[in-house]
C-alpha cells in the first residue's frame, strides 16, 4: 500500500472558526489514500474533538499524524494550561469551559469521553502550566 | 425523502449545493450543540440547527451528515457556504422553529434513527 507518510499542522489558538482545518485536511487526505471509511470517520471525529480542545482550552498548538498501512497516530500537542485531574475531565459532561464557548456549541463536556470512544488507544500526558499532549491510534 | 423534498415541506430556501438536492436522506438529528452532534450522532444524514457558525459545516463533514437545515431563519454567511460548497453540503434555511421544523419532517416520514 505505502510507506509511512507524516503530516504536521499548527494550530492557531485566535481563530474559534478555523479550528477544525487541520481534521479537515487529514480527512481528505485519508479518502483520497483509499483509507476504509471507517477508519477514517473514527480518526476524522477523534482529532476534530482534540483540535477544538486545544483552540478552546490551550491557545491552540501542534498535531502530527502518522499513517502507515496498518495504524493512524495523532499526537496533539499544546503547551497550554494542562489538566488538573485526567479522571474527572474524563468523566462525560465535566468541563470548564466558560459560557461564550457554549453559545459557540461547544463546551458539553463530552469530547474528551468521545475521543476515547473513537479511538482504538488513547494516551493523556499532561502537566499543569507546561501543556497536555493527547495521542490517538486508529488501527486500520 | 429528498432533499428538495425537504426544502419544500419546510418551506425553505436552498443556498447552495442544489446539484446535491436529490439525493435519498432518511433520518435526521436536531441540535444547537455541537459537542451533542459529535457526541450522539450515528448515521444521520440531516442536521437540524438553531446554530450558525462554520464548525456547524466542519462538524457535519466529520459526522458524514450530507445536508444542513438552518431553522429560525438563520442565515449562514460568506466563509460558511464556502466551506459547504467545498464539501457540497447543501444548506437550507427554514423560517420554523426546531420543534417545528422536526415535526414537520417526522409527520413526513422522516425518522431520528439509532435507539432512542
Ligand atoms: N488540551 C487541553 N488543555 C487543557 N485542558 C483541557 C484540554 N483538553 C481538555 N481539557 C479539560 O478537560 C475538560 C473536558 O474536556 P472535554 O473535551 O471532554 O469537554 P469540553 O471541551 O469542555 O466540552 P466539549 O468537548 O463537549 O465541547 C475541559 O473542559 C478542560 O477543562
Ligand atoms: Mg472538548
Amino acid at each position: 500500500m505505502y510507506d509511512a507518510i507524516k503530516f504536521t499542522y499548527n494550530v492557531s489558538g485566535d481563530d474559534f472558526t478555523r479550528a477544525g482545518e487541520a481534521s479537515s485536511d487529514v480527512k481528505g487526505k485519508l479518502k483520497k489514500m483509499n483509507v476504509p471509511p471507517d477508519a477514517v470517520r473514527k480518526v476524522a471525529i477523534s482529532m476534530y474533538e482534540g483540535e477544538i480542545n486545544m483552540v478552546i482550552h490551550a491557545d491552540g498548538g501542534q498535531i502530527t499524524v502518522e499513517i502507515t498501512k496498518d495504524c493512524i497516530t495523532m499526537i496533539l500537542a499544546d503547551k497550554g494550561p494542562g489538566i488538573k485531574d485526567i479522571d474527572q475531565a474524563m468523566q462525560a459532561g465535566f468541563s470548564t469551559a466558560p459560557d461564550n464557548i457554549r453559545t459557540l456549541g461547544f463546551g458539553a463536556g463530552m469530547g474528551l469521553p468521545n475521543m476515547k470512544k473513537y479511538s482504538d488507544d488513547m494516551k493523556i500526558e499532561t502537566e499543569l502550566g507546561v501543556g497536555t499532549t493527547v495521542t490517538m491510534k486508529v488501527f486500520i | 425523502m429528498t432533499i428538495r423534498e425537504i426544502a419544500k415541506i419546510l418551506d425553505a430556501e436552498i443556498i447552495c449545493c442544489e446539484e446535491n438536492a436529490d439525493l435519498d436522506v432518511h433520518t435526521a438529528c436536531g441540535s444547537d450543540m455541537m459537542s451533542d452532534v459529535l457526541a450522539y450522532v450515528k448515521n444521520q444524514s440531516v442536521l437540524l440547527t438553531g446554530l450558525c457558525n462554520p464548525q456547524v459545516i466542519r462538524t457535519a463533514e466529520m459526522m458524514d451528515i450530507i445536508c444542513i437545515v438552518f431553522v429560525r431563519g438563520k442565515r449562514p454567511d460568506e466563509a460558511m457556504i464556502e466551506l459547504a460548497v467545498e464539501r457540497g453540503i447543501p444548506l437550507l434555511s427554514t423560517g420554523h422553529r426546531m420543534f417545528n421544523t422536526c415535526g414537520l419532517l417526522y409527520d413526513n416520514g422522516l425518522r431520528g434513527g439509532g435507539d432512542f
